[in-house]
């Protein structure tokens, strides 16, 4: 059972990578226009017109 | 000549040489209209980025200072087939948009710890079966204690802030109860670790306040969405005023750039915009806005006049005054600050729950310790069984019970055109057994309409509505509304004071006054069916025909007051206009306890009456003079076309030219009531199981957890049900003014 002692922290910290990706995303402003994201996947804004 | 409206006061320029402005945009419909909108506007030389929030329909756009000036902006928008409205948020949004992120901060966290802990404690529930050495046990335990500390000190915080303010004030509210559950579970866990005791409750605190968290995010979120979609429409229908200048030049302003002491420029035809004195001119203005009064007051030098009139037949000279001066306004501001000292802060349910809830929980702890002890049990079992019962019945679901049902009814009242100013105003609603409506602009239409439309030929009528085009009175604008063909004729010549003529297919075509037109032989006759109304005559060739332009009821006025009536509801009328006016619509409407003549101080006045006959009122009012009555009323509604003063007082404010919202608005809050109380219960009966259990010793973290989580979500899937039938959403709201007024 000793993996458990290097097991469970490496879980926390992936854990906490993800919340701490998150919440920059979160101060990134990334959810305040979620319905425009949601429809600016298929403009092809890259093909110049 | 074409004027150009001075945007520049809403232009925030940044250090680097850029400006920026944000715009509300209406017109937004469908996906495309990004990249349209986006692309369009930086095609334009100087444009360095232009985005568009899908979400609420707001577009910020930089440029190069100096390079384009804001109007460019709002005509390139117009021109791609968008209204822009220039846009500054308000104070109370932003604070909504920050404490929204906070919430979501802390939601988060708490997510992220229940997840975590959970994972440690099925560990520990697992292996307490199986076989788990007392050293893994504490390893886990220790993690879970690291975990939940930081996690409810952070993500707690939205309770123990909210919990300290109401201890402040010597109130208890649901918070209270939660703080001291979630407070003493921690400390039991950590002194249980330290023990190295079989049982921790890490699990259960951080699960409860990911729960209460969910619902409170719900909660903002929804408000968050009404506001912006409500501070948008505000910013549809901004003012512009006309200021002269020193140099005697008139330039184009939105009203938010005037100060105190400018003077303003009013053309006839036009709304004012402003509260001022007059300066010079003199003109007819109808108030009805205002004060309800449907006719028209004669204003000279040194009156006073207010925002929201509608300037008739001469141009005006205004000194703008501050906000809040002038004789109307005082009183206004008087009576609204003693209706607001008078009303009693209304509990709410759930507080009200909350006040008798704590004090018997608490009380049930304590005799779980003491019987325990009694029964020969050692002190630390007892506590253990105490504070047991103290979390089990931590009020997670009587919590969730309120907010989410009012999350759920606000979604289904925003699909209705109704945006909710107070959250608990559902609860008022509910309660409601009398309804007043104030009359002009509430249950009439705020503009005027033709009336006797159905008795014209309708060849005349639209030739009539096109000429109208053409005038710049107030009645022609009621008679433009009747035509399709939205092109005005062309040479068409303005007599001051008289109307309007021009030639079509080589016969003279008059609209105006009476004589004007020649129409007086006929006018009597047609004029008799409603004295009440103004007369617009107009003449086509040797045809003619007289118009009868009056503010209209709402379209669904009579069906809705007929069928409210049926339900029950008392309705009555208190109005600011003379009676003579008031009496043909309360009879038309069936309601027989109606005034007229009505002073803001009357309308409270006859409101406490009503109130010290133990009634409770919905008032439904737009003038300013109403904003009293409204904030005297046990709850309010306004339509959206009120004074920005008076729809601040109301509790919800409804859109569209229908009266149908009203009606909605009582049945989604009658149903989000029922099913509140619903749900209290359905909280009430798990305490009465979950506490005898937790009495006798049984609750385990384990049973906390299912017990916990499975009163949540028969709570929210019940909340659920307050949707019900989705109602239509009316036609889109009528725009008032264009930002940009096109001269003829």
């Amino acid at each position: 059972m000793e993996v458990l002692i290097y097991l469970v922290p490496i879980a926390l910290l992936l854990g906490l990578t993800g919340l701490a990706a998150f919440l920059w995303s979160l101060k990134d402003g990334q959810y305040d226009d979620v319905q425009g994201a949601a429809v600016r996947v298929l403009s092809d804004d890259d093909v110049r017109r | 000549m074409a004027d150009t409206l001075d945007l520049s006061i809403y232009v925030q320029r940044q250090g680097d040489g850029t400006a920026h402005l944000d715009l509300a945009v209406e017109g937004i419909d469908c996906a495309a209209c990004i990249d349209e909108i986006e692309g369009g506007l930086c095609r334009l030389p100087g444009i360095v980025d232009a985005r568009l929030n899908y979400t609420n329909h707001r577009l910020a756009v930089e440029w190069r200072d100096g390079a384009v000036s804001p109007t460019d902006v709002v005509e390139e928008l117009q021109r791609l087939g968008y209204r822009g409205h220039p846009f500054r948020s308000r104070l109370v949004e932003e604070e909504e948009d920050r404490r929204a992120k906070w919430l979501l901060k802390c939601l988060t966290v708490a997510g992220f710890a229940s997840m975590n802990i959970m994972l440690l404690a099925v560990s520990v529930w697992s292996g307490n079966v199986t076989d788990i050495t007392p050293e893994t046990r504490d390893f886990f335990h220790w993690l879970a204690a690291l975990i939940a500390l930081p996690a409810v000190a952070y993500a707690g915080q939205p309770f123990f802030r909210s919990a300290l303010n109401a201890l402040r004030n010597r109130r208890t509210n649901m918070d209270v109860p939660i703080v001291i559950g979630i407070l003493l579970a921690l400390t039991v866990s950590v002194v249980e670790t330290i023990n190295s005791a079989e049982h921790t409750y890490f699990d259960s605190v951080v699960m409860l306040l990911f729960f209460l968290l969910c619902g409170r995010y719900l909660d903002q979120a929804m408000r968050r969405k009404t506001r912006a979609v409500a501070s948008n429409l505000a910013s549809f229908r901004a003012e512009v005023a006309r200021r002269i200048e020193e140099t005697g030049e008139v330039v184009l302003l939105p009203t938010a750039a005037l100060n105190a002491g400018d003077r303003v420029l009013v053309r006839p035809g036009e709304r004012i915009s402003v509260d001022g004195v007059v300066i010079s001119g003199s003109s007819d203005i109808d108030e009805s806005l205002v004060t309800g009064e449907t006719t028209h007051r004669a204003v000279r030098a040194e009156d006073q006049v207010y925002a929201g009139s509608m300037n008739y037949n001469g141009t005006l000279t205004l000194r703008v005054t501050a906000a809040g001066k002038g004789t109307l306004l005082d009183e206004v501001e008087r009576l609204l600050e003693n209706a607001a000292a008078a009303k009693s802060r209304y509990v709410q349910l759930a507080d009200r729950v909350a006040k008798i809830y704590a004090p018997v929980v608490h009380t049930a702890a304590a005799i779980t310790a003491l019987t325990w002890i009694m029964t020969g049990a050692s002190v630390h079992d007892a506590l253990i069984a105490a504070i047991a019962v103290l979390i089990i019945t931590c009020p997670c679901a009587l919590a969730l019970a309120v907010p989410v049902v009012q999350v759920v009814a606000s979604g289904a009242l925003f699909r209705a055109g109704v945006f909710l100013n107070a959250g608990d105003a559902f609860e008022r609603l509910a309660k409601v057994d009398t309804i007043v409506f104030d009359k002009t602009g509430t249950l009439t239409l705020p503009a005027m309409s033709v009336i006797n439309a159905g008795d014209v030929e309708p060849r005349l009528l639209e030739a009539a509505g096109r000429l109208a085009l053409s005038s710049h009175h107030p009645l022609a604008a009621a008679v433009a509304q009747m035509t399709q063909d939205r092109r005005p004729y062309g040479d068409v010549l303005e007599e001051p004071g008289q109307g309007v003529w021009a030639v079509v297919d080589g016969q003279e075509m008059r609209l105006g006054s009476l004589t004007f037109c020649g129409a007086l032989g006929i006018a009597e006759k047609i004029a008799s069916t409603d004295p009440m109304a103004s007369v617009i005559a107009f003449s086509w060739g040797d045809r003619q025909t007289v118009l009868l332009v009056r503010q209209a009821l709402r379209p669904d006025a009579v069906t809705i007051v007929q069928s409210l009536r049926q339900r029950g509801f008392d309705c009555r009328i208190l109005s600011g206009d003379r009676s003579e006016a008031v009496a043909p619509i309360a009879a038309m409407l069936g309601i027989d306890l109606w005034r007229g003549n009505c002073k803001p101080a009357d309308k409270i006045e006859a409101l406490e009456a009503l109130k010290a006959d133990g009634r409770k009122v919905l008032m439904v009012g737009d003038g300013l003079n109403d904003a009293p009555a409204l904030a005297a009323a046990h709850v309010s509604l306004s339509p959206i076309s009120a004074a920005d003063l008076t729809q601040a007082q109301a509790d919800a404010v409804f859109l569209g030219d229908r009266l149908k919202p009203v009606q909605d608005t009582l049945e989604i809050a009658r149903r989000a009531h029922r099913l509140m109380r619903q749900n209290l219960g359905i909280a009430l009966i798990y305490n009465l199981i979950a506490v005898p259990l937790a009495f006798l010793g049984y609750v385990t973290p384990l049973v906390a957890a299912l017990a916990m989580s499975g009163s949540s979500s028969i709570v929210t899937l019940n909340a659920l049900r307050s949707r019900g039938r989705a109602p239509i959403m009316p036609a889109a709201p009528v725009a008032s003014n264009s930002i940009l007024v096109e001269g003829a």
